[in-house]
């Protein structure tokens, strides 16, 4: 069972860190109509604000992670442009996609939408991390940060659903692939 | 109150948060329309070639969403800020940085 190393950096990329940013979504919202709506209440412990604190700060590296490893390591593999007289394009995924119409629309504007929206993930997410760092529960006392906060939350997880949709769409139908190759497991066959 | 015997904190930092990550969106959607826009600008954003205009878009698009967020910060410290009109703000930065980066409106806006 083998993969390539460019396989292999996409999938940190889309599987761990996007996956798992996107699961941590459900959380995050429970967390924090629990803890900051008025109408609660439960008053949590110290050690349970500290966790949630760190839960959302993890949600923003996660998102930081993604972006960043997306637009420096991934996307320049993505755009490659092949030596002149190329003609098989699987190493150069953009061009792949451009060369027919049925899917230049994916990258035309799956990947141009993707590249863009994904980064408003970490930023509305390291502001929402703030908030509640900064607060905690006094969000029950501040109606429109609550609201605000709430409002970068879903911000977020619609800029990393976008992202996660057609990071997929685009692997399944131009993916990024190359570079050495890294043996998962060996198997052995008895004939 | 964050602990039993707090006061409540004042809402200026939170707002300064608010209103700068609004900034910081607005800023990489208008970044990355006129990118498409003007080829002569896409090359002056071209920071890292291998990750070509997207890399100028991002870094400058992070260093407003930072510089605003120290500045509105300064400005708000340890005061209450007009949470409404701000929320309201941020909505209208946030859903044109939405709009703008969407490809079929950056091509309407561009008349393609």
């Amino acid at each position: 069972m083998e993969i390539s190393f460019r396989e292999a950096v996409t999938i940190v990329h889309g599987m761990l860190f996007g996956a798992l940013l996107l699961l941590s979504f459900a959380g995050a919202a429970i967390g924090l109509y629990a803890i900051s709506t008025s109408t609660n209440s439960w008053t949590p412990s110290r050690g349970q604000r500290n966790f949630f604190s760190v839960y959302l700060a993890v949600m923003a590296l996660l998102a930081w992670a993604a972006v960043l490893l997306g637009a420096y390591a991934i996307y320049p593999w993505y755009r490659a442009h092949p030596p002149a007289g190329t003609l098989d394009l699987a190493g150069y995924p953009q061009r792949l996609l451009l060369s027919n119409t049925a899917t230049a629309g994916w990258h035309d504007i799956g990947m141009e939408w993707k590249e863009h929206i994904a980064w408003l993930a970490p930023i509305s997410l390291t502001a929402v991390a703030y908030l509640f760092a900064h607060y905690g529960t006094d969000l029950r006392f501040h109606k429109p940060l609550r609201n605000a906060a709430f409002a970068l939350l879903a911000l977020g997880f619609i800029a990393a659903s976008v992202a996660g949709f057609f990071g997929a769409m685009l692997n399944k139908f131009a993916p990024v692939r190359g570079g050495p190759i890294v043996v998962v497991m060996q198997e052995t066959y008895e004939r | 109150m964050s602990d039993n015997s707090a006061p409540m904190r004042v809402s200026g930092p939170g707002a300064a948060a608010v209103l700068a990550a609004a900034i910081g969106g607005f800023a990489l959607g208008i970044l990355a329309l006129a990118a498409d826009a003007f080829p002569a600008l896409a090359r002056i954003l071209n920071f890292w070639n291998p990750t070509g205009p997207l890399s100028g878009v991002t870094d400058i698009a992070i260093t407003v969403w930072f510089a605003s967020w120290f500045a509105l910060s300064r400005r708000w410290v340890g005061r209450n800020a007009n949470l409404q009109r701000i929320n309201l703000a941020a909505a209208l930065l946030l859903g044109a940085a939405l709009l703008v980066t969407f490809p079929p409106f950056m091509d309407l806006l561009q008349g393609k």
